[in-house]
């Protein structure tokens, strides 16, 4: 059997005496959607930090196609293909929406060493790049600064420099936190769109429960850093850990 | 967007042209000035500011592409700077006057500067930029004690004369009759030299930042830790960034040697000589290398003939004991550094930022 697009193994982090992810060992599968779900301060974004390198470990293993990257600066992981959107919308603010995707598209074509052509001659990054914003819809924006991008456009183009990066795991971070209503459904179908394409592993946190069920595969739920349930959408949201861990938001759960 | 079309013209600036009517004609009159200052301005002062001039926009120009385009503060710049002056002098000094030995100077400081770029590169770019900022000042520091100390081969305090090769002295003549009004000796095409290398590293250095490295330069300004998540390795591309402007300070302090036949602490390791660089970095305009052109020019010019200019105000104002003393040329300084916080105030993306239409 082949392995696992992404697996993390006992992983754990301590701030001082805080266990913020807690022994979390999980496995996902290329083609499929996961859903993490837990009350604010769970851990989930930290666990994506520790898979994404952004976070050191303090034990545990994260392995890539089976191969251990628990070691790798996150530079690394993302050129072996392991990609990521964050919550906290973090973009080159100083620079053109365009720009931005642009240097996404540039960083997964590897063509960051050339430093005798001009950038403007590498028509292929700049199309490429076009595309994306066509699929975010953001083409219409492409020349405005990211930092003057209003927020639910900011978290668009957040998901444009991931889609860019054509990883084999996607990580969401809440991708649709922050949007209007209307701005939701693209972003939406997108990551469905990815999901059909059925080689890549998708993550997906997400708070909202109707979006959780229309679109994962399968659900996990961290609770006080540890993994307390996982499973088929219809069942781990039934059960009573679920709702104990959500207690507050059970009646979201029920809605 | 520029499309990349454009031409010859578009080619050598790398499609990265000075977009604004102003500038450009600013950028114009600089470079006419400084390709006709021979046959314009007769005697050694214009001649010797021109040289200063196309010395410190290769200087300042290469400070630009490790301040302005990846947001690292290096206080280490005119080290490199002075390797190259070390480099040509010693060369010439040793070995004696000859093309073969100002090669070899350049090469084996290129080399040295190359060395130091990528260690301290290695070393210390991965700590955060305040501690960087600093161990490059230890570093430069430790380099000025040291070219100081290490007499018999720099000459310490005194630094080295030296005798430059015959194609480049007063004394050789290679036209019989003058040209256009002028008779063309060994220092005038010395200057025409060093305006030669100028240009090269200025346009060179232009092609960089406007290749797909350049742009990830400007991506870790921004942003470092996303530059990282996006999968460039920062700690790399800083450090190479780092290589790159060190051999262009290199060549600059080869050439500033080559025009005073003398290298020493003072001209190209002091201090002062670093903190007139990020002046004319950050009065030019950050990030945009033309920028260093126009704070270059700035501040030769004012630093040349600033005090010439107090020196008759003051005169003309005798009659006024105050004000006759605050123009006294020994104030000079001073009132560059009026003229510093004013531009800084007034134009705080510098001229180019300004002229270019931002904040
Ligand atoms: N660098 C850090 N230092 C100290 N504590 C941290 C650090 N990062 C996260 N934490 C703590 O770890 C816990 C988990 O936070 P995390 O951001 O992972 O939660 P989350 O599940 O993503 O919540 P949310 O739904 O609000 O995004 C929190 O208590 C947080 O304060
Ligand atoms: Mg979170």
């Amino acid at each position: 059997m082949a392995a696992p697009a992404l697996e993390t193994r006992d992983l754990t982090v301590r701030f001082g005496g805080h266990v913020a992810v807690d022994g979390v060992s999980c496995a996902f599968e290329a083609g499929t959607l996961t859903a993490i779900v837990g009350p604010n301060g769970a851990g989930k974004t930290t666990w994506f930090n520790l898979i994404s390198g952004q976070l050191p470990a303090t034990s545990g293993r994260v392995l890539l196609g089976g191969r251990d990257i628990s070691g790798l600066p996150a530079s690394s992981r993302t050129r072996l293909g392991l990609g990521r959107a964050f919550q906290l919308t973090n973009l080159f603010p100083g620079l053109s929406v365009r720009e931005n995707v642009r240097l996404a598209v540039q960083a997964r074509a590897g063509a960051g060493a050339d430093l005798l052509r001009r950038w403007t001659h590498r028509r292929d990054l700049i199309d490429e790049a076009e595309d994306i914003l066509e699929q975010v819809r953001l083409s219409g924006r492409a020349g405005t600064l990211a930092a003057e991008l209003p927020d639910g456009d900011q978290r668009k183009l957040e998901v444009a420099l991931l889609i860019a990066l054509r990883p084999r795991v996607f990580m969401f971070d809440e991708p649709t936190a922050g949007m209007s209503v209307d701005e939701v459904p693209t972003v939406l179908s997108l990551i469905q769109d990815l999901r059909r394409q059925g080689d890549r592993a998708i993550l997906l946190v997400e708070h909202k429960m109707d979006v959780v069920r229309s679109l994962a595969d399968r659900v996990v739920v961290l609770h006080n850093g540890a993994l307390v349930a996982d499973g088929p959408p219809a069942e781990v949201m039934e059960s009573a850990v679920v709702r104990e861990a959500y207690l507050g938001l059970e009646a979201a759960l029920d809605e | 967007m520029s499309g990349g079309r454009g031409g010859v013209l578009a080619a050598l600036l790398s499609d990265d042209g000075p977009r604004s009517r102003v500038l450009a004609v600013l950028l114009l009159a600089i470079a006419a000035g400084l390709a006709a200052t021979p046959f314009v301005f007769p005697g050694s002062q214009p001649i010797g500011a021109a040289a200063k001039i196309c010395v410190f926009i290769m200087l300042a120009a290469s400070y630009d592409i490790l301040l302005g385009y990846t947001g690292v503060v290096s206080f280490a710049h005119t080290m490199f700077f002075g390797i190259g002056g070390y480099g040509v002098a010693i060369a010439l000094d040793r070995l004696g006057p000859g093309w073969g030995q100002v090669a070899l100077g350049v090469v084996a400081a290129l080399g040295l500067s190359c060395v130091l770029a990528l260690a301290i590169g290695l070393i210390s770019l991965r700590v955060r930029a305040i501690f960087f900022a600093m161990i490059t000042l230890a570093v430069a520091s430790a380099f000025l004690v040291l070219a100081s100390q290490l007499s018999t081969l720099t000459g310490g305090e005194d630094g080295i004369s030296f005798q430059l090769p015959g194609e480049l002295r007063p004394a050789f003549r290679p036209f019989a009759e003058p040209v256009l009004g002028l008779a063309i000796n060994g220092r005038v095409l010395a200057y025409y030299m060093i305006l030669a290398v100028t240009v090269l590293v200025f346009l060179g250095l232009l092609r960089v930042v406007n290749s797909p490295f350049g742009r990830v330069l400007q991506a870790i300004r921004e942003n470092e830790f996303r530059a990282e998540a996006l999968g460039y390795r920062v700690v790399a591309y800083r450090t190479a960034a780092s290589v790159i402007s060190a051999c262009a300070a290199t060549v600059a302090g080869a050439m500033l040697a080559l025009w005073l036949r003398y290298n020493g602490p003072d001209t190209t390791l002091s201090f002062s000589i670093m903190i007139d660089v990020l002046l004319m970095v950050v009065i030019g305009g950050m990030g945009t290398l033309y920028g260093a052109v126009v704070g270059a020019t700035l501040l030769v010019l004012a630093q040349t003939y600033l005090q010439a200019v107090m020196a008759k105000a003051s005169a003309a104002a005798a009659g006024a004991p105050i004000v006759a003393a605050i123009l006294h040329p020994d104030r000079w300084l001073l009132w560059l550094g009026v003229l510093f916080v004013l531009s800084v105030y007034f134009f705080p993306t510098g001229v180019v930022g300004r002229l270019r239409g931002g904040r």
